[in-house]
Order: structure tokens, then sequence, then C-alpha cells
């Protein structure tokens, strides 16, 4: 599904990824982890080329996205993106950020979005906030708006890019549920997160990030047995102990 | 000070026709300039937020050149100089055909002005935005074009409201300089009254009052614009 090769990206001098390859079949579900400034948001945004990288090769399905052709806006929107800041449109209602993108992008009729929209809102366990503004609900609750939106084009895979991070304690979970039910369904999703009990529930994968390089890529028994790097092990044992 | 107060000159006709109509020329200037400014002002500032490099350099010339050359050296530009630079049958039309050539001359002076300005509050407004905003929308499939008429400008213009509309009262003001270019709008109105009556308080007077009152009405109107398009839920919003 989504296929990483030797991939490489520079800000000027400083090398951000360095030969990072990863394989996402149709699916799976990966949690991307690793200290801060390692790279894990430039690789996801590689992944829907929201970042441009100099070297290497990203596939998703048989599209490439650092090819020169490639239709960039029609692959972005076969693939759904989850932000730390939630990034609804406050200028629109809830409804309208969930319905706007299917009318415009994907052609959809006014009148099929908004049975859409009505209908991922209600499985998100919102069903009465569709006409307020972002502003006015809780940070889980546009969290989870945010997630309808990106559901509501009907993509391919899910792109998160630590969806929890922003989150009052409290509020963690009812955003962790509807990460794991939608796993639970089938799709196939890349997660960037420090939540390592939801990568025991729900992850195939754990993919360890130091210093713009993948260190570790392994199923979640092994990585969370014992991790074969030294960098991985003391990562875990600073984030398990809160 | 020796003067004989007149206020009923003002009511006299000619002299009130005069102040009617340069009223009415003077609004209408400072309309039709403010949908140059704002279309071309989007333009420009539009481009100046945008990733290629040459449409901000563009952008960038615009703005540096229109803000910082005197209004009035500008309008004396396009009335005496521009013509003269156009092929010979656009030359034609200019400086025969076309009806009014001082008024429209005026308003695309005034309204090329004022775009400078206009683009570069719609710059700022749009840079304000996080640019996590950019990147959610991008990422949802949205073209470049979309992302801006869907996203940032809506968020960019709402921020810049009140800026925006102190640019407005300037072109309604500024357009007093067309009357160096013989528009006979309220300011030459009020000179005229003057000339022919030797009272020069009462007309001018009539003037400020008028600008002033158009200025207020501006103002409470753009309050009610401002508190409609809040964002609701923001800070700052009564609700
Ligand atoms: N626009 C930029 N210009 C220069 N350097 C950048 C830019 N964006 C990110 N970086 C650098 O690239 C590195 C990787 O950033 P990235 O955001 O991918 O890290 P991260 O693993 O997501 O970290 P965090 O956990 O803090 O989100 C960091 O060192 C960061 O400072
Ligand atoms: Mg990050």
């Amino acid at each position: 599904m989504i296929e990483v090769t030797g991939v490489s990206k520079w800000y000027q001098q400083f090398q951000v990824l360095k030969d990072c390859s990863l394989t996402i079949k149709s699916g799976e579900v990966i949690v991307i982890c690793g200290p801060s400034g390692s790279g894990k948001s430039t690789l996801i945004k590689c992944m829907n080329g929201l970042e441009p990288f100099q070297q290497g090769e990203i596939k998703v399905g048989d599209v490439s996205v650092g090819a020169k052709g490639t239709d960039l806006p029609k692959l972005r929107s076969r693939i759904g993106m989850v932000f730390q800041n939630f990034e609804l449109f406050p200028h629109m209602t809830v409804r309208k950020n969930i319905t706007l993108p299917q009318v415009k992008i994907l052609g959809r009729s006014k009148d099929e979005s908004d049975a859409r929209t009505i209908k991922l809102l209600e499985r998100m366990g919102l069903p009465s906030q569709a006409d307020k503004f972002p502003a006015q609900l809780s940070g889980g609750q546009q969290q989870r708006v945010a997630i309808a939106r990106a559901l509501a084009m009907d993509p391919v895979a899910m792109l998160f890019d630590e969806p929890t991070s922003a989150l009052d304690p409290e509020m963690i979970n009812e955003v962790l549920d509807v990460m794991v039910a939608l796993a639970q369904d089938g799709m196939t999703m890349a997660v960037v997160t420090h939540e390592m009990g939801f990568a025991r529930r729900v992850a195939n994968r754990v993919v360890f990030m130091d210093q713009g390089s993948i260190v570790e890529d392994a199923p979640k028994e092994a990585f969370f047995g014992t991790p074969r790097s030294e960098r991985a092990q003391l990562f875990l044992s600073k984030i398990l102990q809160h | 000070m020796n003067y004989s107060w007149d206020w009923g000159l003002l009511f006299r006709s000619p002299h009130i026709g005069w102040i009617a109509q340069g009223f009415v020329t003077t609004i209408e200037m400072a309309v039709l300039a403010w949908c140059i400014a704002m279309t071309l002002g989007s333009l420009i500032g539009t481009l100046r937020t945008l990733d290629n490099p040459i449409a901000k350099r563009i952008g960038t010339l615009y703005v540096e050149i229109f803000r910082n050359v005197p209004l009035l050296a500008q309008l004396f530009l396009w009335y005496y100089v521009i013509p003269e630079l156009l092929p010979a049958s656009a030359q034609k039309f200019v400086k025969r055909d076309m009806a009014d050539p001082q008024f429209w001359t005026s308003v695309v002076g005034l309204g090329c002005y004022t775009a400078a300005r206009v683009a570069e509050q719609v710059r700022s407004g749009i840079q304000s935005i996080p640019r996590g905003q950019r990147s959610a929308a991008l990422a949802m499939g949205f073209s470049t074009a979309q992302v801006y008429r869907y996203v940032l400008l809506p968020i960019g213009f709402r921020t810049v409201i009140p800026s925006l509309t102190n640019d407005f009262l300037g072109v309604f003001k500024n357009s007093s300089l067309a009357l160096t270019l013989g528009v006979m709008e309220l300011t030459a109105a009020a000179r005229q009254i003057e000339e022919y009556t030797f009272h020069s308080f009462e007309p001018f007077a009539a003037a400020t009052v008028l600008y002033s009152c158009v200025t207020l009405l501006v103002i409470s109107l753009m309050r009610v614009v401002e508190r409609r398009t809040r964002i609701a839920g923001n800070v700052g919003t009564a609700r």
C-alpha cells in the first residue's frame, strides 16, 4: 500500500531523513515513535507529498509520490491525515468542515455529502455537534471531528501525527478508542505516537526513529520484548515510566 | 474677524447642486477605486504568500513601487505620461473617445495605489494563519487555489477587517486629490463655491461635515460586519 524506499531529505545542510525504508501493507497498522526531532513528522508528511524529499522513492499503491507528473491533490484526497493540533477550519461549522471537502474535492452531491457527514459524526459519538464551530468543542471532540473529516474522503490509508499529544489526559482515550475501532475495521494506518498502550493493542509493527534514521522496525511483540537497539531500549524505558 | 456668515448660500442654486454632484462623484470614485483595490490587492497579496519565488517577486515589486511613489505623482503619471506610452490606437481612445478621462484616470490611479496597501493587509492576514491550516487543507486534497479560496483568504480577511476599513477611508479621503486633474468632486465643489461667492468657511465646513459623516457611517457599519464575521468560540466572541 505505502512503500518507502531509501528516502533521504535535507534542509540545506541538515539531513532530516537518512535512507529511510518502510513498507505498510494494506490493512496494517504501523506505529512510529522516537525522540523529538528524530524526523517522524517529516517522514509521514513525505508519504502524502506535503514535504518534498531529495532522494529515494515513495509509492502509494502504484503512484510515485515524488515523481514529476503526479497529481498530488488527487493522491492526497485518497490518504487521510490527522494532525497534532486538529487543524479544523475555524470559520466553518463542524458540518461544513466535513462536507465541503467531499463536495469540492470528490464532487459528491451536497445531499450525499451531508448524509455521510452525519453518519460519520454519529460513528465518532458526536451526533449533536454538527452546527457548532470548532472552537466551541473540547480538544478530544475536535480531534474526532478531524478524524471524521479525513474518513469522509473514503481514504485508502490514514496518517496520524501525534493525534493525542495536544490533548488533556482525560480526553486521550476517547480519541484512541476511535482509532482502535478504525484499526480493527481494517484501515491501513501509520501512526506517530508515544501511546504505547495503543501500539500494544492494535499495531502490527513498531518503527523506532532516531536522528533521521529508522533504527528499528519490528513486529510489536519483538519490539516490546527486547528491542535490539540500545537507543530504543532507553527510549522505551523512559516513556513507559509514565 | 470681520466675516459675514451666510450659511444660506450653501442651499442656494447652483451651489447646492455643486455640492451634491461633488459628493456623489467622491463616493463613486471611492467605491470604484476600492473595487479595483480589493481585487488587485487580494491577488497581489496572495502572490506574496505563494511558495513560487517569481510570484513573490512580482508581488513585492508591485507593492514597493505603488506604496513608495507619492499618490499625487502617481495620478500625474497616469494622466500625463502613461497615455503617451500606449500604442496609437489605445492612445486615440484614451485621449479622444474615452468619456470623462479625468474621472476614470483618478479611479485607476487611486485603485492601484490602494491595492498596494490592501495587498499588504491580505499578506499579513494570510501569514498570521498557523502553517498547519495550509498543510491540513493541502492534505485533504484541495488544490492551492482551493486552499486560498476556502481556507486562507476567508480567515485572513476576517483578521484584517479593521485595517481594511482604514484603507477604505484612506481611498475615500485621497479621492480629493482628483481635483488636481480637474475632477469636480466634493473638495473641488467647495472650492468652486468659494471662488464664486468669496465665502470659504461655509463650503469647506459643509465638505468637512460630509466627509466626517461618511467616515463615521463606514466605521459603524464595519463594526457590525466585524461582529457578524467573527469566528464563533474564538477569543473575544460575544456569544
Ligand atoms: N522547515 C524546517 N527547516 C529546517 N529544519 C526543520 C524544518 N522542519 C523540521 N526541521 C528539523 O527537522 C528535524 C525533524 O523534525 P520533525 O518535525 O520531523 O521531528 P519529529 O520527530 O516529528 O519531532 P517531534 O516529536 O518534536 O514532533 C528536527 O530537528 C527539526 O528541527
Ligand atoms: Mg512531529
